[in-house]
């Protein structure tokens, strides 16, 4: 049986938890999302800005030095980062911006972390000419204050959240605030595989095009498939991305990679998969962060798009059934990691994606003889420099 | 025993009287303050009290709510203070007590054994602006094995089809959300639209309706009993406690602001 069920669970995860004024909504949203699905000339739009505008299909590219480094490791970039706004994001946004208009929604609002979503649904929307308020957590806005501002410049309206840890969660909290008083007008966005019903399943789908492409791209370049799956996983859409195509590819082995901030035994860090206790947050059953009291937990990472306590129920699922093996690095190793790809490649990858680069170094001791990797490229690092300047030397 | 919050409306209904419901934070400015408020909302008109389970991500509430959540949670405000408090109350005052809280810390808690222990401590409903009907089963049932009422919402944007089910889930009263929106936005919609879509849930029940979310006013608890069962009023409240926190006569001052809504009344 495919999954999502009808009720939107992977197994035990996932779900619907929102306020009642929202449950119409979400129903319409998933009728016009499978209609969607089915209708060939929505297909051929999206294929069209994918391609066109996008970018698509990105290049699967064998990183010669990396791999000569790594020694064990022959790996190749799903080059996410190339695409137009710098990220994988855009695939999503671009689905969803398109649903709306079939919705006849003239506002589109939208959270985000490290500012990579919040400026691909910006940019969609001066695209397609609607109204866009992203919603991105004041810790955020210092952090990422480049992306604050290209969200202006592409003539939404940025509004930073100040309550709670002022990151990703409230960020989220506040744009469900908004999504329930402007119910009628707006279609919320979601940037990752989080999320009520059918979100997950919807990001997924629409993310899952990077999986379908290097999978087709690896089997031409190697005659084979890929020993290996690497990507680094917050709410999880880079990752569920690249891995749905291979699900069922069992001897392929995939590997998320979270970001265990400072340390897993600090309790400032973002592995909800390996730290965190099923629970509900932003709609939908997963594994959190949380207290003893059954409070939320700020999240703790460098990278602002991994900061936040809950992950996509798909991956909980991938995690119980151990379809996909969830692991994590520090700070420290994300910095380390993004250093080693720009001096070895050329390529300087955003903090997040560095999370999936850096544990590279320890599959490579791992592994025996030699294997094949496809790592996901998420998004590129320009993004970072502010935060990041006099940290890597 | 019969659940509170039933004696409540059945006695209501025999004095043809609505029902005037006022929601407070647990914890804000502090637990002790929170049960003498309880107390002497009792002697000020209020029916039934609301009593708030802070919560880190209080999605549904406007920023009033999610300030005293804040102010609470700076206190170590959490379900097993709330329920030793809400013991203290039931000492003194037989007031029906239904606790709004989000999901989380209650499925964090166990269902079951919070369910056991809030009947113990004296709760008689519960409100869970997270939980639609459909994922409520376990919550339900563990529930009404301990005689708790489950209120579940109706908004302006349910779907007819689903009324039915919501209808029949709740125990105790029904909310109806009178806005689009969030706790406190004052953004209501307009009365013809929320009598149009009572009109609709009273096809399908008997139990009571209250109407709830942005009502903050004598003249608009007014308006809204006359087309109702009862009536809430949450931030209005809040609201006048943060106002008053560093008045000694606080609880009285508030109390009178409550007994003035309640008595507004029809």
């Amino acid at each position: 049986m495919s999954l999502p069920d009808k009720k939107g669970y992977f197994g035990e995860f996932g779900g619907k938890y929102v306020p009642e004024t929202l449950m119409a909504l979400l129903e319409e949203l998933e009728n016009v999302f499978r209609a969607a699905r089915k209708d060939k000339s929505f297909k051929k739009e999206l294929t069209h800005y994918l391609n066109e505008y996008a970018g698509r299909p990105t290049s699967l590219y064998l990183a010669e030095r990396l791999s000569r480094h790594l020694k064990t490791l022959k790996v190749y970039l799903k080059r996410e980062d190339l695409l137009h706004t710098g990220a994988h994001k855009i695939n999503n946004t671009l689905g969803q911006v398109l649903l709306a208009k079939r919705m006849k929604k003239t506002r589109i609002i939208a959270e985000t972390g490290a500012g990579q979503h919040g400026v691909a649904t910006a940019t969609v929307a001066a695209l397609m000419g609607l109204k866009c308020v992203i919603y991105m957590g004041a810790e955020d806005v210092k952090r990422q204050a480049l992306n604050f501002y290209r969200m202006k410049l592409l003539g939404a309206n940025p509004v930073p959240v100040n309550s709670g840890s002022r990151t990703l969660k409230d960020a989220m909290n506040e744009a469900i605030r908004d999504w329930v008083t402007n119910v009628d007008s707006t279609f919320y966005v979601i940037g990752s595989v989080a999320g009520p019903h059918p979100y997950p399943l919807m990001v997924r789908e629409f993310q899952s095009i990077i999986g379908r492409e290097a999978r087709r791209q690896f089997l031409i370049k190697e005659k084979r498939l890929p020993d290996y799956l690497v990507a680094c996983v917050g709410g999880g859409s880079n990752a569920m991305g690249l891995f749905h195509a291979f699900f069922d590819d069992r001897k392929v082995r995939m590997i998320g990679v979270e970001a265990a901030g400072l340390g897993l035994n600090t309790g400032e860090n973002s592995a909800s998969l390996e730290k965190g206790e099923l629970g509900i947050l932003h709609g939908s059953k997963s594994k959190i962060l949380e207290t003893r009291d059954g409070q939320i937990k700020p999240a703790h990472s460098i990278a602002a798009g991994l900061d936040y306590p809950g992950v996509g129920p798909e991956h909980a699922y991938y995690q119980k059934i151990g379809r996909a093996q969830y692991v994590s690095v520090v700070d420290q190793e994300a910095l380390n990691a993004l250093g080693l790809l720009a001096q070895m490649e050329g390529i300087i990858p955003a903090l997040e994606t560095a999370h999936a680069i850096a544990y590279l170094e320890k599959l490579a001791r791992k592994v025996k003889g030699q294997k094949s990797v496809i790592v996901c490229l998420s998004g590129r690092g320009d993004k970072d420099m502010g935060s990041i300047k006099g940290l890597i030397k | 025993m019969e659940n509170r919050i039933d004696l409540k409306f059945k006695e209501l209904k025999n004095k043809k009287k609505k029902a005037f419901i006022a929601f407070v934070t647990a914890g804000d400015p502090d637990l002790k303050t929170t049960e003498q408020l309880v107390l002497a909302f009792e002697g000020a008109g209020v029916d039934i009290v609301e009593l708030g389970v802070p919560f880190s991500d209080p999605l549904a509430d406007g920023p009033t709510i999610q300030a005293a959540s804040q102010r609470a949670l700076k206190k170590h405000v959490n379900l097993g203070n709330i329920l030793a408090a809400v013991k203290r109350i039931r000492q003194r005052s037989g007031i029906p007590i239904a606790l709004m809280t989000y999901y989380n810390p209650v499925f964090h808690y166990g269902e079951e054994r919070f369910a056991a222990q809030a009947k113990a401590a004296g709760v008689d409903g519960l409100i869970v602006p997270d939980l639609p009907p459909e994922e409520g089963h376990t919550l339900i049932r563990a529930a009404r094995k301990n005689g708790i009422a489950t209120v579940f919402f109706l908004a302006p944007t349910t779907d007819p089809k689903r009324i039915p089910a919501i209808v029949k889930a709740s125990t105790g009263f029904i909310y109806f959300v009178s806005l689009r929106g969030v706790t406190g936005s004052g953004k209501m919609i307009f009365t013809k639209e929320i009598k149009h879509q009572i009109g609709l849930a009273r096809k399908n029940t008997q139990k009571p309706i209250c109407i709830g979310f942005g009502v903050s006013t004598p003249k608009e608890v007014k308006e809204m009993a006359n087309i109702s069962d009862g009536v809430i009023v949450g931030s209005a409240i809040v609201t006048e406690i943060f106002k008053h926190k560093q008045r000694k006569k606080m609880v009285a001052d508030v109390s009178r602001f409550v007994r003035e809504l309640s008595h507004s009344l029809p």
